[in-house]
């Protein structure tokens, strides 16, 4: 889980273009919307886009997304029991 | 002929050069592409502004742009946010972002549309992410033309000003093709008697401007 | 004293009719544009409705009558069709001492052929007819070939501003008059389907898999389409020389920025309450004067939930009858500003109010309604028509009965 959770920041960093960021300055816990790294709905489709690239999981309702982008944590517990790359 | 509007700032970035109101503030010779450029000058303004990372090259230019005339001048101290417009023109549209969107969805074997792309497929999001930053609330529009024309422009411009449709208004060309690039762009508000040494803002001083 | 401005010829080609005629009978049966993807060849041709116009270009050419041996894109031919149409319709070509220019807004331009032959471009061994459709790439070449087709030379430009383009053209072509740097403008927009937007919007998650829902509590998104709309504006003194039918006033206008975000609109709907406001203010009409409004009401969660607060802000408690009319035609994007500014001058000449299609319940926050049922035989003294476009740019025009 922890490769991944590291894994996952590198990449959202790099997708999301949040230049200023190093991955040691995400805490897994924090929220990812709103407070935290304060991403906004454009940044949460690219992730969906992430999720299907890398991952092979594709999301069709954007409402779903919501609980599943909470956190780094809980985006990787989402992506291990679902990936399919 | 408008002879109550004054062009009070102006800032123009071509060829590795910024030039704010006459002086070359930057110039430098060695950049390795548009993106290490334009990150390197946004820095040198100290703006903390994480979103200037998202933005496509165009906006980045038209962003950085506007925010060196606004050190000069902070029309936020001075107008309400209604009384800002914001009116930029360029030739090719957003031809740069419209290839690397294009290239997210040619190969169908690799087919992966980026929504963040996409958003800044229009040009006048250029305006929008000024307008954003600066909570500008004004009139807005973008125009294509061949080539910078600074009859249409300043006439257009002082239409909005002398009519009260606004007081201030950042306007001019935002040009990104690959290397490519171009910005021009200048503050018109009207008269006060304090501005009595700044240049009429007319046809013909926005051009020499625009050729200097 | 500035010139009023008059609307003396109308142009249009939809999913729901290739011109004027066609379009009125299609408003007033209900019937909508929205199918089954046909002619554009796209992965999401039966997933996805679109309110595509059911011509292929070839037969675009046909209809538009333009010489074979030079190439136009969807978006050209669509302008030129109903660009022709306005000006056959207010006779402006009889008389050519006035001054006449053209202002056309779109986002795709040419787009349709470029993502059809854009590897073959950059494949220099590759040679043939195609290499023709290059240079009608840019958004202002579809307004060039209207303008060439028409022979209008005084004053040519094109507005690329997203979902406001053609309301802005209108709203540019009125002051090119009132200043009297004109004396008549063609005025509006056009656009064509393309993969780029269909993607585009795809991945934005704001398309409705179904025909949209404006202003319902249970709407998903927007519905695609394509089309393009003309009219002619004219000055007063150009009006007062002749015995041509006047369709209406445009007596009001006004743009503003939202300065809120790329592509969604503010909570509060700030931007789309300043250019309606303003609208007014510049039209010397009171809230209470507006018997109908366009709205823009694209089906989005977001949009509806905005605009429908800025109008509640504007027109408490005397909310006018609004309706979105894009579950007839779908969002055609730069040209809806034009092709609802049609809808609005027909509101009134023909004394209609349209229907909210596909309306069930009002949004919660909002507890209001539009209009569910087409009203007829009712008197319209002045209509709204909103575009509010990505990037915050918004625009409302006011059209008046004279």
């Amino acid at each position: 889980m922890e490769e991944l959770i590291n894994t996952l920041k590198a990449q959202i960093i790099k997708v999301l273009n949040l230049e200023d960021i190093n991955p040691e300055d995400i805490n897994p816990d924090d929220p990812l919307f709103g407070e935290g790294l304060g991403l906004d709905s454009i940044d949460a489709l690219e992730l969906i886009v992430l999720l299907e690239k890398e991952y092979g999981i594709k999301i069709e309702n954007s409402a779903d997304a919501k609980k599943i982008f909470s956190s780094i944590r809980t985006l990787a517990e989402f992506i291990s029991e679902n990936r399919k790359k | 002929m408008s002879k109550t509007n004054i062009i009070s700032d102006y800032c123009k970035i071509r060829g590795n050069k910024i030039i704010i109101n006459d002086n070359t503030e930057f110039f430098e010779e060695n950049y390795s592409n548009f993106g290490n450029f334009i990150k390197t000058i946004y820095k040198s303004t100290q703006i903390n502004y994480p979103k200037f990372y998202k933005m496509d090259d165009l906006c980045k230019l038209a962003f950085v742009t506007s925010e060196l005339i606004l050190k000069c001048n902070n029309l936020s101290n001075k107008y309400k946010p209604d009384e800002i417009s914001v009116i930029i023109s360029n030739s090719c549209s957003t031809i740069e972002t419209d290839t690397n969107y294009y290239n997210t969805i040619k190969d169908n074997s690799n087919y992966f549309p980026s929504p963040s792309v996409f958003v800044y497929t229009l040009p006048n999001i250029t305006i929008g992410e000024v307008c954003i930053k600066n909570h500008f609330m004004g009139e807005n529009i973008f125009f294509i033309s061949e080539k910078f024309d600074s009859e249409f422009i300043s006439s257009y411009v002082n239409n909005i000003l002398d009519n009260n449709k606004a007081q201030a208004c950042i306007c001019g060309w935002v040009e990104y093709n690959k290397d490519n690039y171009e910005s021009f762009l200048y503050i018109a508000e009207k008269n006060t008697d304090e501005n009595n040494n700044k240049l009429i803002h007319n046809a013909n001083n926005v051009k020499q401007l625009y050729l200097k | 004293m500035s010139e009023k401005v008059y609307v003396t010829g109308l142009g249009i080609i939809s999913s729901i009719g290739n011109n004027v005629d066609e379009t009125l009978i299609s408003l007033k049966n209900l019937r909508q544009g929205i199918g089954t993807i046909k002619y554009l060849d796209s992965r999401h041709k039966n997933i996805i409705p679109v309110c595509e116009i059911k011509f292929s270009d070839e037969e675009l050419v046909k209809i538009a009558n333009v010489p074979h041996n030079k190439k136009y894109t969807r978006t050209a031919l669509l302008g030129i069709i109903a660009a022709k149409q306005a000006v056959i319709n207010s006779q402006i070509l009889n008389d050519s001492h006035w001054r006449t220019g053209l202002i056309s807004g779109t986002t795709v331009g040419g787009m349709g052929r470029t993502e059809l032959y854009y590897n073959k471009y950059i494949d220099f061994n590759i040679f043939g007819d195609f290499l023709g459709y290059i240079e009608t790439h840019d958004c202002g070449e579809s307004t060039e070939r209207i303008a060439e087709f028409l022979k209008i030379k005084d004053y040519v430009t094109t507005i690329s501003t997203a979902c406001s383009s053609s309301a802005n053209a209108i709203m540019f072509g009125a002051r090119l008059i009132k200043n009297n740097i004109l004396d008549r403008v063609i005025v509006g927009g056009t656009e064509s389907l393309t993969k780029f937007t269909l993607n585009g919007f795809n991945t934005l998650m704001i398309l409705d898999k179904e025909s949209c829902k404006p202003f319902d509590e249970n709407r998903s998104g927007l519905n695609l389409g394509e089309g393009a709309a003309y009219i002619v504006i004219e000055s007063e003194k150009c009006i007062k020389s002749s015995e041509k039918e006047i369709f209406c006033e445009l007596s009001g206008y006004a743009n503003a920025n939202d300065a809120f975000h790329q592509t969604a609109s503010s909570p509060d709907g700030l931007g789309a309450y300043l250019a309606m406001k303003n609208a007014l203010y510049k039209s010397e009409l009171s809230t209470t004067d507006i018997d109908y409004i366009n709205v823009h009401g694209t089906g989005t969660p977001n949009n509806d939930l905005s605009e429908g607060k800025a109008i509640q802000r504007l027109f408490s408690p005397d909310i006018p009858k609004f309706s979105s009319t894009k579950p007839y035609t779908g969002h055609t994007l730069g040209a809806c500003g034009a092709i609802e500014a049609i809808f609005s001058i027909l509101a009134i000449k023909h004394r209609i109010i349209y229907p909210n299609l596909n309306f069930e319940n009002p949004i919660n926050e909002l507890g209001f309604s539009p209009v569910k049922k087409i009203i007829k035989d009712v008197e319209i003294r002045n209509v709204m028509s909103n575009s509010f476009g990505f990037g915050g740019n918004n625009t409302s025009l006011i059209f008046s009965k004279c």
